[in-house]
Formats: structure tokens, sequence, C-alpha cells
């Protein structure tokens, strides 16, 4: 059986709200944090690092699967509910790995909590504004114009058509815009980073952490890379050519390589 | 009836005595997709200060051509509309005025910040009018959300607890603190209070939402449908009528307005002409794009999931309508502008849109009368057209078509919310409700 044939729906009680995390795998445990359009479906990185480890991609309250905790107005709302989710089920110190919003519930995270990440993978995180150029802002476009500008040559990236299924569906459609509504009342201002995120990390988190980053990124603009890099000691930023927003799936070989030599 | 008119007070320029300027505009707008997020550089201050002022003259007069109402309403970031900030209108119509009422359909609640500034602005004008003012609160649409930086996702929310809150704000003796989801006052004092009590009239314009509907018959607040086509319109009101009867009372013309797009002339081929450039100046097909009219959480989920549905929601994933947009030739562009222009037709024989001579338009708007049985009417003129000729339309629908409306509300029994209050007929439990709306009469629609 193939870690993605594994796959399944867990659910759990965290406070007084639910909580749908999909598992799958068996051996240390490995938290994954989905992005702002939603968990984008399994694809290679996700088959290539299951291996040997028990995979959780919580889905986020109010991202279509999980119902909405009303009360969760903020990414550092949503940080602590999924840092409470981690701690009741025992699951720290846990490795993480984290895109884009997720890399900023990712940050929030370890900030609260230093000692809630073992290590910690942070791939084109949102959070911190860019010293240069501005987030992209996905209210203001089409979820599937948002999807396409993540990549920076689909034609080049063959697992773009197998991203949220395709897109195409009314379902998806409704996916998409239960996600977009939810991260419009997460980060709609200042859109799509803390202001506060990078003294709140700086001499806070210990935990080993890689960047990766994809240098054409149209989406959360590469010179975020640096605040991170300089606010979290020790960390490492991996910058790769000729990609943009998703280096799991725009370079992947590279990317599956880099984060399994990180976590060991 | 009340009667009243509205105009979106339009940025252009007459297609008569400037017609390069007026067709660049026109392109410039149909190159955009949108009159939405324009470029303000379009903007000229000169050409806007005349408008405004023309608007405004033409609100000050229609006052002595007998019009009961004056309706306003606000729109930003878009040659759609001049008046980005109503309640500066309102307030000197209220001073230049003496008679009619100053229908505010609506405030965009979500969008402003701050309920409680809202609040005494509205008492402003309701004191120096002497008590005429009739507000009224919308979401906004999808565009707005975005021209304010107001989140869409907590639209309705923002609405709902707004609107409570100015009501509270106007009747709840101060000072009190104001503790609620998203809106939070230390200090809630408002010196200036509406001088009408216990609050002013509040009427509730709408685009048929059924929650907005549902909403307004549950605080008996009238609901004004803007220029929606007749069938909808006709199952909304009996929802409503349906909503009252279970919070106990009888719905009654008086519960319900509507707007009605119209342009009357002296000559029908004429008045026709120009009718249908509200077509461009007035439909909302390209008031904004998609991705702007739905922003995130902007729509219920029920009506995200019916759009999901539509095999032709332009904002469906792979038919982003905004791609290609921007380059077309003169010949694409007169393509599109045709496209327009020929939905004329449809809008015509469905009477969405009313164009003629008196003669034309007075049984014309019988059937609309007959049809939704409003207590509350405007007229709506919109679209690039010259002062001179609106001016005539204004005059015309006074001497001739409002005298007949007035007659014929009458005998229609269509009494409005100034004769009888909104919602004070009881219907006891277990009877039935009377329909107000008669679907019967849309099957004999003028030839």
């Amino acid at each position: 059986m193939t870690a993605r044939e594994s796959v399944r729906e867990e659910k759990y009680k965290v406070g007084s709200d639910d909580l749908i995390v999909l598992e799958a795998g068996a051996g240390k445990p490995l938290l994954v944090l989905h992005e702002e359009l939603g968990y984008p479906g399994w694809m290679k990185w996700n088959e290539a690092l299951s291996a040997g480890r028990r995979m959780l991609t919580p889905l986020y309250p109010g991202f279509g699967r999980t119902p909405r905790a009303e009360w969760i107005m903020s990414v550092r709302d949503l940080a602590c509910f999924l840092a409470r989710f981690v701690r009741e089920r025992k699951l720290a110190p846990i490795d993480v790995i984290g895109f884009s919003l997720g890399g900023w519930i990712a940050a929030e995270m370890a900030a609260n909590d230093p000692a809630i990440f073992s290590k910690i993978v942070l791939v084109a995180p949102a959070g911190i504004r860019p010293p240069e150029g501005e987030i992209m802002d996905m209210f203001t476009l089409p979820a599937l114009i948002y999807l396409r500008e993540s990549v920076l040559d689909r034609s080049r990236t063959p697992e773009f058509d197998s991203l949220y299924d395709g897109g195409l569906s009314p379902e998806q459609y409704e996916a998409f815009e239960d996600a977009r509504a939810e991260t419009a009342r997460l980060a709609w201002q200042p859109y799509m980073f803390n202001p506060s995120l990078p003294h709140l990390l700086e001499g806070t988190v210990t935990a080993p952490t890689l960047i990766v980053w994809g240098r054409q990124d149209r989406i959360v603009p590469a010179s975020a890379s640096a605040i991170f890099n300089r606010s979290i000691a020790g960390s490492r930023v991996v910058a790769l050519d000729g990609c943009g927003h998703r280096p799991e799936v725009e370079k992947s070989e590279q990317f599956i390589k880099e984060v399994t030599n990180f976590l060991g | 009836m009340h009667i009243m008119w509205f105009t979106e007070r339009q940025y252009h320029y007459d297609p008569e005595t400037e017609p390069e300027k007026s067709r660049d505009l026109e392109n410039r707008i149909l190159r955009n997709r949108s009159f939405f997020g324009l470029p303000n550089q379009n903007f000229d201050p000169v050409q806007g200060s005349r408008l405004l002022n023309q608007y405004l003259d033409e609100k000050i007069y229609s006052e002595e051509l007998g019009f009961d109402g004056l309706m306003l309403n606000e729109h930003h970031g878009t040659p759609f509309c001049l008046g980005s900030v109503m309640d500066v209108e309102a307030a000197v119509l209220a001073k230049a005025t003496k008679r009619a009422k100053i229908v505010l359909l609506g405030n965009p609640v979500p969008t402003v910040a701050n309920a409680l500034r809202l609040a005494e602005e509205l008492a402003m004008i309701d004191l120096i009018s002497g008590g005429r003012l009739v507000p009224g609160w919308v979401r906004g649409a999808g565009s707005e959300q975005l021209a304010n930086n107001a989140n869409p996702a907590y639209n309705r929310e923002y609405f709902e607890e707004g609107v409570d809150f100015i009501i509270k704000a106007w009747t709840t003796p101060g000072p009190f603190r104001y503790e609620g989801k998203h809106f939070h006052f230390r200090f809630v004092n408002p010196w200036v209070v509406p001088i009408q009590k216990p609050h002013p009239p509040i009427w509730i314009p709408g685009l048929v939402s059924p929650d907005t509907v549902v909403w307004c018959a549950k605080k008996r607040f009238p609901y004004v449908a803007l220029a929606t086509r007749l069938e909808p319109t006709v199952e909304l009101w009996n929802l409503y009528t349906d909503m009252a009867a279970r919070e106990g009372y009888q719905a009654g013309p008086e519960n319900f307005g509507y707007l009605q797009p119209v342009f009357v002339g002296d000559n029908q081929a004429r008045a026709e002409e120009l009718g249908k450039r509200f077509l461009y100046g007035g439909a909302f097909a390209h008031f904004a794009r998609p991705e702007w009219m739905f922003p995130p959480g902007y729509n219920s989920k029920e009506a995200t999931r019916r759009m999901a549905r539509l095999p032709a929601a332009a904002n469906l994933p792979g038919k982003p309508i905004h791609e290609g947009g921007g380059n077309e030739t003169d010949e694409e562009l007169e393509e599109i502008r045709r496209g327009v222009y020929a939905r004329y037709e449809d809008s015509k024989r469905d009477l969405q849109m009313i164009a003629g001579t008196p003669d034309y338009v007075i049984p014309r708007l019988r059937k609309v009368l007959e049809v939704l049985r409003p207590g509350i009417f405007s007229f709506w003129l919109d679209g690039p057209v010259g002062y001179k000729d609106r001016l005539r339309c204004l005059e015309l629908i006074s001497k001739e078509v409002m005298p007949a409306m007035r007659e014929i509300g009458k005998e229609l029994g269509l009494v409005d919310p100034f004769q009888r209050k909104p919602g004070s007929v009881p219907l006891p439990a277990g009877r039935q409700a009377e329909r107000v709306a008669q679907v019967d009469a849309l099957a004999s629609m003028p030839a």
C-alpha cells in the first residue's frame, strides 16, 4: 500500500471545537500546515516524506471540511488552536512543515511556544512583510488566477494540473471560496503579515529551521526570507532558481532531497 | 404612494455636445471591463464639480416638480456614481429643500468603520431637514469592500451589528458603553440625536437577497427592490409576507418599494434612444468584474453553492473574465458596445426599462404597480444623457406621468409607509396572510 492509499480522515476534539486531520503512514510524526487556498491534495513530496513517518495535515476550521470556529479571528488564534491540538495529542516536540499561510502559522506557534517543534521547515512563508515587493493580494483575484500565479511556469510543472484535482469542479469552487473567506477572516489586515512576528521570533526559536523559497516567487516575495533568516537564529535558507511559490511541486526532487536531508 | 426619483450621479460627458470625450471615457470603461477600478487619472475635477452641482440642482428642482422623495445612494472608486459620501449631498439637500423626504438607500454600514460617526451624521441631516430623513442601510457592493478595506468575510455581521448599534445610539439614553463583536465604543453619548422619534423611518434597498428580505421582515423595515426582474421580486415579496405572518403582522404595500428605470420624452423614438443609454450607464453587467463583485466571504455559503453550479458564472474556475481585456481594437469595442445596447429589446419587453412618451410609459408603469403593488416607487434616470433632456424627462414625469400614477396608486390601494406604519396591521395566529404582489397580473404584459 502506498502512503497515498493510507490517507485517512481523523476527527479530534480541541476544546469545544472539532478538527479534522488527514493522516497517513506510521512512524515519527510530521505536522503539515497547508496553504491559504486549502489542502491542495496528495503530491509526490507527500509520498516521499511520509515514508516511515506519520504525516498529520490538520484541515483548518472554516476551510471546508472542519467546521468554522467563530472565535478564531486571527492567525495567532489559529496557531494557538493548533498548538493545543499538538499538546493534547502529546505530539510535542514535533517536526513541522508549513507552506505559505501554513508557514506563518508554524512561525506563530514557534514564537508562542519554542518547545513545540523539534525541527521547522518553512516553505515560502507569509507572516512577515517583505522588505522589497508586496505579497500578492489573493482577495482581488479569482482563486484559479492566484493558483496559476503561484508557479513560475505551468508548462514545466507537471504536477500543476493535479493541484486541487485540477480546480475546476463546482465542489472545488466552493472549497476555494471557503478557504478564501476564512483566510480573509484571519489575514485581511494587515494583509498576510503580523508586524510583531519578527520581534517575537528573535531570540526565541532555537529549533533547527530550514527556509525554502523560490527566487521568482510572485506570491510572497523572496526578500522576506532575509527577515525570517535573521529572526530565527541558526536558520538556513535554500533559495531555488527558476522557481515560484511552490518549490514542493515546481522543484519537487530538489525539495524532497533538501527536506529529507534536513529532517533526517 | 410615495413617489421619488433616483440617479447614480454618473461621471460622464454629454455624447451630443462632447462626443469624443464621451466615447473615449466609455471605451476606457469597456476596456477595463468594469466601472469599478477605472484609474482615477480619468477623473477631471472640473467636470466632476460641474456634474455634482448639476445633480444637486436637479434634486432641488424636483421638489418643486412635486416629487415626494429625493433618493440618493453611494458608491466608491467608480465613475458609475459621484456620490462617494452620500451624506454630504444629503446635508446640502436638507438645507436647500423644504418638503421632500431625503431618502438614503443606503449607507453602506460595513464600509464605514465608525458606526457612531454615521449615527451622528444622519442625526444632523435629520435635524437640518426638520425631520425629513429616511435612512437606509446596505451591505455595499463587493467592490465597495475592497475600496474601503472592509473585510468582506464579516460583511453581513458588520451590517447587522452596525444597524443595531446606530438605532441603539439614537434611542438609548447616553452615556453608555458598547462592547459588540465588531464595534466597540467606550462612551456612546451623541449630543445630536434625530428629531424623528423614536428614530427616523428606515427603508432597506436590495437586489432580492433572501437573507436581507427575511431580516427586513423581522425588523418591519420596508424593502425596496432595486430594478430587479419582476418574477423573482414577486417571489421574494412573498417570502417577506410569509415571514411577516410568522412575526404576527400582515405586510402591505407600505412594506415594499420598487425602483424602475424610466426615460420619458416628447418623442417616442428619441425617448427610446436616450433610454437605451441607461443600459450602458446603469447596467450592472459591467459595474465591476466578478472577482471584485464577490470578494471572499461576501456571499453566503448558499449563494456560493448556487453560483458554483451556474454554467455561465463568470467567476468560475477557468473563466477569468478579465483575461484578454484592455487590448481590444476599436472594432472589437464596437461589438461589445453593440452587445450592451442589444439588450435593450429584452429590457423593453420585460419592463426593465420603460422609455417613451407619457402615453407609452403610463400603461406600462400601471402593469408594474399591478404586479408588485409597492407603496414606495422611485423613477430611475441614468446613462450619459444631457442636462436638458434629463430636465425635460423630470418635467414630463411631474406633469403627466406622476398624476396618473397617483390615481393608479389610489385605485390599487397602494398606501405608503407614512400613511400606514409598516408592521402595524396585526395578523392573528393561524390566519393566512394575504399576498401583496399579484403574480397573475404578469400574465398580461402590455404589447
